[in-house]
């Protein structure tokens, strides 16, 4: 049986399975990585959407051969330990997650497409293909404009405080009363979308600490 | 395992609602409740034969899970002071294990996150009171959660007056502390005390809705954060005994064909990873030691086919079925408003395709899955096995999405079988394009709809409906069979001796019905037998039924040269549905100037004690690619418990209104679908979901929660076809309105999605 190696959420791992194994179940059943979830297996449903080298791609249609020696990041290395993503937390707090099965993948597509730009148009964002069977797109967006805001704000001043910081998206009334979404950025959150944005890892690591 | 009930003592005072408190053996504090010893199911029947308006499916099943209802909700205090609820439910998104946390942390007033409410597995005891379906979560478990919290908060209550010496009129519980007198002790110090049969604890009542400070507040669902950090584990995520292997099913090319012979065995074990291969009623299971070898296997499988039960079958055959069987209208009298409406199979396609676990030994065994009738589904697996009653153990997992797909236990059925067959423990998944083609789906109905008008009015209102017959095999049409001559009138919820037929025309009968004042209503379902895999998709008949008379609604207000909105105040029955119909054209807009090919679309609808309207705006400049562009919606449930999930509710059912009506169906040709994946079946993406939605939850109007889970659609059904109408000049009556196979099948063969085109 070949073996594979690569970098999965920080750390080396290598997997005995054929090479043309997918890297989706090299994942789950090999690895017991389960964050990645199963909903087509021909790229179309994109539930599996993960990182390749900081990249969105998807593990149901890639072997695990073309793997070998790259990057994988899953939603489970996301977070920095207790410390969420900025996406991930503008998720809690627009509450986008019903039965959640998608989230994993639409989390890390919205990841990759704020890594291109902070400030994706609507056009951008209806780009982004994964399904959500329970129809949450709508709360989708608001989360990824939120968090789109979130990071720009802290890139435009990086050494800011850790105080919580209002998002600012309005949502619909309520029995009465108005919801108003608030991100708690922290210093580790902050660090989290310096990085995503390409800043110099340690050096903004070392400004917001 | 109960120990024997502990008689309250007589309170004076005020209790609305008297109970006893059950204790149940465990190690800490667990108290289950009698309750409603006044109150008997019998005072609760209305006298009268009523229509859905007055006792709906929903009220049905709360009867009959009236026997049990003392033992539905056990609740357990730890000696860390944190509170913990089996919920005898499935959550499949709907948000009720957070609702049903935010019930017992009102009610004992604890912080939100010192409750967590997981699933019970089945609990053959609670006899029908353990099927998640009908929109009745909350209204069957809102009083028997708020009634056990309350007790529980009662004995620690008396836990704490025993050991301060005070009396409990000088203690009380805030945060999970018990305090007064200068004592401040907390809840996990007094689980011992309080879970003594000694121990007196007076009768005492829920809390005064007018004291609520959880429940009507918006919260955020609970488990969110497991989601978003890849840590909720669905049943695939799962390995609760070591050694699973994976399984998949090849299935035959055609609905319910059955396995010939298997062509090519020696060569598939020889396939890396394949550890075996079992016949099964539905098909060949391939078992191997990952789900991507096992597909492998799968595909490359060949075996010869019987065949299936409607090999002959298709969308246009089907059709032309429905219409014999659709009751005609009889001669109009007068001037009428008709339409005649079609509308395509629709797969429930949730997005965790049907998967579960089971371990079946010598006699016995034990399933995981995504379960909304675990009970039926635990004695079903054990008739079919042919073990003794009581020897599946079914543990219910969270699942990925239902919308009506898992009250059938299908997955945990042939992972049983494969399992007792090979005699190892498995995991069996099933692929999309299994789900899509050989799952379960919305019945295909056709409508006849028609108003009689006159002197500016509506005379009369009749809609006959024809639908392939729904399948209640999953354990309501047992509730039906064994308690509908028990509520004593058979016009209340009409059960007659025979098959699924009957138990259809019950259900359409308890859920249908129109909220408005159109003279003489005529609402009725025939059906044709068509063996196909059928079942409730989110709103039942309501979709369909209340979608097309939505529309027709439109159509009566232009023929009296009415607005569609004013004329909908005009004739609602209840005052609640004029509110929230005045309410959504507020937040919508109702009326605004749009350009050409644009349009707004309004649609309403009522069910199980709630009501919803929706205001669309569409994009139809290209009648081939409208998009949804904006939407308002308002709900009414009564009683809502938490806004923020039942904005989420309502923001599926647009999502599930625009796709059906738009562009999601399925194709049946010669005996299965077509469409074999997401880019085949058009449910909504991203692009064509609204990029403004606006929600609006009423305040509490009549104090009982109502339905929440599948009103949205109905009501959305109608406003974005409506919409779509206006905009395009034309009279919507297929649906999906964009239908074409726009896309090359995946092979009906194997299903192979290999080297297929998107």
């Amino acid at each position: 049986m070949p073996s594979y190696s690569f970098t999965l959420n920080g750390k080396k791992v290598s997997v005995d399975a054929p090479g043309d194994l997918s890297v989706l179940w090299a994942l789950r059943d090999k690895l017991g990585v389960t964050g990645p979830k199963y909903g087509c297996g021909i790229n179309v449903c994109k539930a599996c959407t993960s990182h390749l080298d900081g990249k969105a791609f998807n593990p149901c249609v890639t072997n695990l051969r073309d793997v070998a020696g790259h990057e994988v990041t899953t939603i489970e290395g996301l977070a920095d330990g207790e410390q969420l993503h900025p996406v991930q937390e503008a998720w809690l707090q627009q509450d986008v997650a019903q039965c959640g099965y998608c989230q994993p993948g639409q989390i890390m597509a919205a990841v990759a497409l704020l890594k291109r730009t902070s400030n994706p148009t609507d056009e951008e964002i209806d780009a982004i293909e994964n399904v959500c069977r329970c129809g949450s797109y709508f709360r989708i967006r608001e989360a990824i404009k939120a968090a789109g805001a979130l990071m720009a704000e802290q890139v435009a001043a990086p050494g800011s405080a850790p105080e919580p910081v209002a998002v600012g998206t309005q949502l619909p009334a309520t029995g009465g009363a108005s919801v108003v979404a608030a991100a708690g950025a922290t210093a580790t959150a902050l660090a989290a979308a310096a990085r995503l944005l390409q800043f110099e890892p340690a050096a903004a690591d070392g400004d917001l600490a | 395992m109960s120990a024997p009930p502990v008689p309250a003592e007589d309170a004076e005072g005020t209790s609305r609602r008297r109970f006893l408190a059950y204790l149940v053996a465990a190690p800490t504090l667990a108290v289950a409740v009698q309750y409603g010893l006044e109150g008997t199911a019998e005072a609760v029947v209305p006298t009268q034969p009523q229509p859905a308006d007055n006792f709906d499916l929903g009220d049905f099943l709360i009867l009959a899970g009236k026997p049990t209802e003392d033992k539905l909700i056990v609740i357990e205090v730890d000696k860390a002071g944190k509170v913990h609820c089996a919920l005898p439910r499935e959550e499949v998104g709907q948000g009720i294990t957070t609702a049903v946390a935010m019930l017992i942390a009102e009610e004992m007033d604890l912080p939100l996150s010192d409750v967590t409410v997981t699933l019970a597995p089945a609990r053959p005891e609670l006899m029908y009171n353990q099927l998640t379906g009908g929109s009745n979560t909350m209204r069957s478990v809102y009083t028997p959660t708020r009634t056990a919290a309350a007790a529980t908060k009662a004995r620690l209550l008396a836990a704490a007056a025993h050991r301060t010496g005070l009396s409990i009129s000088r203690l009380q519980l805030r945060s999970g502390v018990v305090v007064g007198g200068g004592h401040s002790i907390p809840i996990g110090e007094l689980t011992e005390a309080a879970a003594s049969p000694h121990l007196a604890v007076p009768a005492v009542g829920v809390k005064d809705p007018s004291a609520f400070t959880l429940i009507g507040r918006p919260q955020n669902r609970k488990d969110a954060r497991a989601m978003v950090t890849g840590q909720m584990k669905y049943t695939n995520d799962l390995e609760p005994v070591p050694g699973l292997l994976r399984a998949m099913v090849r299935r035959p090319p055609t609905i319910n064909g059955t396995v010939k012979a298997i062509l090519n065995e020696a060569a598939i074990k020889k396939m890396p990873g394949i550890r075996g291969l079992a016949i099964i009623p539905t098909g060949v299971a391939v078992l191997a030691d990952t789900f991507g070898q096992a597909l492998d296997g799968k595909e490359a499988l060949e075996v010869s086919w019987n065949a299936g039960t409607v090999d002959a079958e298709d969308n246009k055959s089907i059709l032309t079925k429905l219409k014999a069987v659709n009751a005609p209208l009889g001669p109009a009298l007068g001037t009428v408003v008709e339409g005649e409406f079609d509308f395509a199979f629709v797969n429930h396609a949730p997005m965790e395709t049907i998967t579960a676990i089971a371990d079946i030994k010598s006699g016995h065994g034990t399933v995981w899955a995504g379960l909304k009738t675990p009970i039926v589904a635990a004695q079903f697996i054990e008739d079919d096995l042919g073990f003794a009653r009581g020897s599946i153990t079914a543990h219910v997992t969270q699942g990925g999405g239902s919308f009506g797909r898992r009250l059938f236990f299908d997955g945990a059925l042939e992972a049983a079988r494969i399992s007792k067959a090979v005699g190892k423990p498995v995991k069996l998944m099933w692929t999309r394009v299994d789900d899509m083609r050989h799952g379960r789906a919305r019945a295909a109905s056709h409508h006849l709809v028609r108003a009689t008008v006159g002197g500016g009015d509506v005379l009369r209102f009749e809609h006959h409906v024809a639908s392939v017959e729904t399948d209640f095999r999953h354990g309501l049409g047992e509730i039906m069979t064994a308690n509908g001559a028990a509520f004593g009138d058979p016009a209340l919820i009409p059960i007659s001796a025979g098959g699924d037929a009957s138990f259809s025309q019950s259900v359409f009968g308890s859920t249908i019905k129109s909220p408005y004042n159109f003279g003489p209503t005529t609402q009725l379902l025939n059906e044709a037998n068509i063996q196909m895999h059928t079942g409730s998709f989110r709103s039942v008949y309501s979709a369909n039924t209340r979608g097309a008379e939505e529309i027709i609604v439109d159509e009566i207000a232009k023929a009296l040269g009415k607005d569609p909105v004013a004329f909908r105040i005009d004739y609602a029955k209840d005052p609640r549905y004029a509110a929230v119909i005045k309410k959504c054209a507020e937040l919508g807009s109702w009326g605004t100037k749009l350009p050409k090919g644009f349009a707004q679309g309004f649609g309403f609808h009522a069910e199980y004690k709630s009501c919803s309207a929706c205001l669309v705006e569409i994009d139809a400049r290209n009648p081939k690619k409208p998009r949804v562009t904006k939407a308002a919606i308002v709900g009414d449930y009564g009683l809502p418990i938490n806004p923020r999930g039942l904005e989420s509710q309502l923001l599926g059912g647009l999502t599930d209104a625009i796709s059906t009506t738009l562009r999601a169906g399925l194709h049946i040709d010669k005996g299965l679908a077509l469409e074999g994946s997401y880019s085949q079946f058009h449910y909504a993406r991203q692009k064509d979901a609204p990029r403004e939605v606006k929600i609006h939850i009423m305040p509490p109007t009549t104090g009982d929660p109502g339905g929440a889970g599948e009103l949205g659609l109905p009501a959305a059904v109608g406003a974005v076809a409506n919409a779509y109408a206006r905009a395009t000049g034309t009279k919507p009556r297929s649906f999906p309105i964009i239908f074409p196979v726009d896309f090359v099948p995946f092979t009906k063969n194997t299903g192979s999605t290999r080297v297929q085109p998107r």
